[in-house]
């Protein structure tokens, strides 16, 4: 499903360039539930935006689903992206003017595909995560693990075959935060390759593979046993 | 690429942004307001100005004798230059070509009686010509006519507000009216076209030059020369014919060719030169004037969409995380700002329109101010060409952020 293989990225910061990620190899399967672990700085958002199609790699190699992710133009990168991946922020990440119906829907507007058929899978997104009664509500009128279940509807809808979450429980306290590992545990149980970055231990134990980042590099890869809710 | 769902897109956005929408529509509208505004009263003016000079025919030339101010070949000055039939009919012959209309007219004051009423006029001895020197229009009736010039008749034409003052409902054609004891027949009843309420023109008697000239003193003098040059000469040319008339009247009575009292000219050649050069002017100023208001709506449209696109930076991230391509954030801005400029363009046109129609501004000189549809449709075109690329410039740069970079943005 996802392959990389010395990956190595850097940020130049003014004069000074900054080394975040020297030589990461990562192999994930379909299927997986992996936590990408690190304290702040250890380059493990930079990995994720990386795998993301959301930022570009310096040298190394990366591949998706059988597809080598290399100087992509911006119109392909938005496709892969739309395809390949689903978004689970921090901060959700809703557009604040569209109800939840519409945000849901819209990765299957940039699919192309019909308003009807767009606002029908949405729907079943939404009823999925238990907000169909709230397809009509703005973001701001939704509760912080609401708003999460909507982006996750919406990471959902354009069925991507790698689900990424950066802190998805992040701004979240920790009933809200369980009820979403949980419905992403179901998820992963469905079937879904889903790749979680965390800095809280909990939250880790709660996949089926830890993978520690430190200083840019991987210091532990192991699997473990997953911590169902 | 534009299809429906981009353009439910714009509206929704446009929609649920009602402040931004606004803010950016006020600018734009405010900008064609004022254009319109300015626009309509430079006209207005310039309406006024045109019609200023409209009471005479465009292409007259009026010659007035006075005293003579050089000695010249032993005559001494103050001599008292009078016109004759003489003239007249040199001047008529001689520049033939050139003239298109000529009347001699002597002036005289009577007091008209017509059954009881009783009143002053001055009266006008003129040849046939002058009513469209004068652009008098008829009424009732005819004007004097070459018949009457010969054989020397006692019909009149009058003024419509002689008709008021002396006959008020009575038809006053074929009646005989009474100036200084003498009855004479009423053939016509002129309506005078000057603009403004220049009265006195409506109070004039007009009768056949050469009936005043046995009446009034038998002899053949003419008080002063109207005519009309061909209208086919150019400024140029009907100055310098008139110049040529001057001269020649100067030379047949023995005037120093620069004595400027003994025969004067007013040519309307002259002021319609110095109209032309005025609304010249007057144009400069308005196109000075449409460009600047211009220039700040095209200025205000780009910094709101600047503003804009900084606001939609986070949502613009959004966008590319979940598969928009760089092409449909371009356009989905540029669409806003297009529709924006559109919409309030024409919003402000009506207000301006408004604006000039309630105001009664015929005392401040200005008349009938209005601005042509097309112009005002070119300034819209104009702010919504800067509009778009004032979206443009901005909106390709913020369809070029890394998703990531914009998704950080607060």
């Amino acid at each position: 499903m996802l392959k990389i293989n010395n990956l190595h990225k850097s940020y130049k910061m003014g004069d000074s360039s900054l080394h975040v990620l020297k030589g990461i190899d990562l192999h994930v399967d379909k299927g997986e539930m992996v936590a990408i672990m690190g304290s702040s700085g250890s380059g493990k958002s930079t990995l994720l935006n990386i795998i993301g199609i959301l930022d570009e790699l310096d040298s190394g190699e990366y591949t998706l689903d059988g597809i080598e992710i290399k100087d992509l133009t911006e119109k392909k990168a938005a496709q892969y992206r739309n395809k390949f991946l689903g978004f689970v922020f921090q901060s959700f990440n809703l557009i604040n003017f569209k109800n939840a119906l519409e945000n849901v829907a819209l990765p299957l507007y940039y699919q192309g595909q019909k308003r009807k058929e767009r606002q029908e899978k949405a729907m079943f997104h939404l009823e999925k995560v238990g907000l169909a009664d709230w397809s009509t509500h703005l973001p701001n009128e939704l509760s912080g693990g609401q708003k999460q279940r909507v982006a996750i509807a919406r990471a959902l809808a354009a069925e991507p075959k790698l689900l990424l979450a950066d802190e998805p429980t992040g701004a979240l306290d920790s009933a809200t935060s369980h009820e979403i590992m949980q419905f992403l545990q179901q998820l992963n149980d469905e079937g879904k390759t889903i790749l979680i970055v965390t800095h809280e231990e909990d939250i880790s134990l709660m996949c089926k593979r830890i993978v520690r980042l430190k200083d840019g590099v991987i210091m532990e890869d192991k699997k473990i046993k997953q911590n169902r809710l | 690429m534009i299809e429906l769902g981009l353009f439910r897109e714009v509206f929704q956005s446009l929609n649920k942004n009602k402040l931004r929408t606004l803010l950016s529509g006020f600018t734009v509208a405010f900008a064609i307001m004022l254009f319109t505004i300015l626009f309509g009263i430079a006209n207005g003016f310039q309406n006024t100005f045109n019609n200023e000079f409209n009471g005479d025919a465009n292409n007259s030339i009026f010659i007035y004798s006075g005293r003579t101010s050089k000695a010249v070949e032993g005559y001494q000055t103050g001599r008292r230059i009078q016109f004759d039939n003489e003239l007249y009919n040199t001047i008529k012959d001689e520049f033939n070509d050139d003239i298109e209309f000529i009347t001699g007219r002597v002036y005289k004051n009577v007091t008209a009686s017509f059954g009881t009423e009783k009143s002053n006029y001055s009266v006008r001895a003129v040849n046939p010509d002058h009513q469209f020197i004068e652009k008098s229009e008829m009424k009732q009736g005819r004007f004097i006519n070459p018949l009457d010039l010969k054989n020397n008749t006692k019909n009149i034409v009058i003024g419509n507000l002689v008709v008021e003052d002396l006959f008020g409902e009575t038809d006053p054609i074929g009646k005989y009216l009474d100036l200084n004891k003498i009855k004479f027949k009423i053939v016509g009843v002129f309506v005078e076209r000057t603009e403004g309420s220049d009265s006195n023109e409506a109070r004039v008697i007009y009768m056949p030059i050469s009936t005043a000239q046995k009446i009034y003193g038998n002899n053949d003098y003419i008080d002063q020369i109207n005519l009309t040059y061909n209208p086919l000469l150019s400024e140029q040319e009907a100055i310098a014919f008139g110049n040529k008339v001057v001269d020649k009247i100067k030379d047949m009575f023995f005037i120093a060719e620069n004595d400027q009292s003994a025969v004067r000219a007013r040519n309307r050649a002259r002021e319609n030169q110095e109209i032309t050069q005025f609304n010249g002017v007057l144009a400069i100023l308005v196109l000075i004037i449409g460009m600047g208001t211009l220039v700040a709506g095209v200025v205000g449209i780009s910094n709101i969409m600047i503003f804009i696109v900084k606001e939609r930076t986070k949502e613009i991230g959004i966008r590319k995380a979940l598969g928009a391509p760089p092409n449909s954030i371009i356009l989905i801005i540029i669409l806003e700002s297009i529709f924006i400029t559109a919409i309030a363009g024409y919003v402000g046109l009506l207000i301006g329109g408004a604006v000039l129609n309630s105001f009664n501004l015929e005392d401040y000189w200005i008349t009938d101010p209005g601005v042509s549809t097309s112009l005002v449709l070119a300034a819209t075109i104009t702010l919504v060409i800067a509009g778009t690329l004032a979206g443009y410039i901005p909106a390709k740069r913020a369809a070029s952020i890394k998703p990531i970079v914009a998704l950080r943005d607060e």
